[in-house]
């Protein structure tokens, strides 16, 4: 079980900001494919990879880490901070 | 080093001040605040939403790397989240270096890195709706002069 977090239009898209899911992907790239497979929410959230960032137990990642021993994942647009 | 993330607003001189009167051995403070533009008056508000526990880590990890590379005496940053109106101070950093070159610089590598490496994000409200603000290709590019 991954805890995974969505932020700004990315919660609004998928509609909760938070949520624990069960999953056997190796790689956020392989979760993001399952979850669009899944319900058409992830599919218009996820649609569009240049515009989404992810963290991987709170650092940045790219799509293509492991998924091995994480505890929570997050999806969000480009930060914009400052 | 303190970071402060808040929704609280935040008083720019007291802060300074305190900061400044705590800097032994520096000859140099700088300060920037960042203000809510309000569009000529089309903006009714502005929400920040943000990752609390990562944006304390994300802050506190340049501002290590700002200490290491500019020997500064002391930074501070404080960032609000929440809904703010416009001319509202979002912001601030505060950075201490016994010369004045080193404190500009890391004022702007820390402000360079919090547009777009803080996880903050930001949503304008008008009368024509709510719109998320689109990080910029110019911010993104700024990171690479560091």
């Amino acid at each position: 079980m991954i805890d995974v977090l969505y932020f700004a239009w990315v919660r609004e898209r998928i509609g909760v900001p938070r949520e624990r899911i069960e999953t056997q992907a190796a790689t956020v790239m392989e979760l993001i494919t399952e979850l669009k497979a899944r319900e058409e929410r992830y599919e218009w959230a996820f649609g569009d990879l240049a515009s989404l960032r992810v963290a991987v137990d709170q650092e940045l990642s790219g799509f293509e880490a492991s998924l091995s021993g994480v505890r929570e994942l997050a999806f969000f647009p480009p930060m914009t901070g400052g | 080093m303190q970071v402060s993330v808040q929704a609280e607003p935040f008083d720019l001189g007291a802060l300074s001040n305190a900061f400044a009167a705590k800097v032994a051995g520096a000859g140099a403070v700088v300060t920037f605040t960042g203000l809510v533009r309000d569009n000529g008056g089309a903006l009714a508000a502005m929400e920040i939403e943000h990752y609390p526990g990562m944006t304390e880590k994300a802050i506190a990890g340049m501002m290590h790397e700002a200490k290491a590379r500019w020997s500064l005496v002391d930074a501070l940053v404080v960032h609000r989240y929440g809904r703010l109106a416009g001319g509202e101070p979002i912001m601030m950093v505060a950075t201490a270096a016994r010369h004045r070159a080193n404190a500009f610089a890391a004022a702007e590598f820390l402000m360079d890195y919090l547009k777009s490496r803080a996880p903050f994000w930001k949503k304008e409200l008008s009368a024509d709706g709510a719109e998320w603000v689109a990080a910029r290709d110019e911010d993104e590019a700024a990171l690479k002069r560091w």
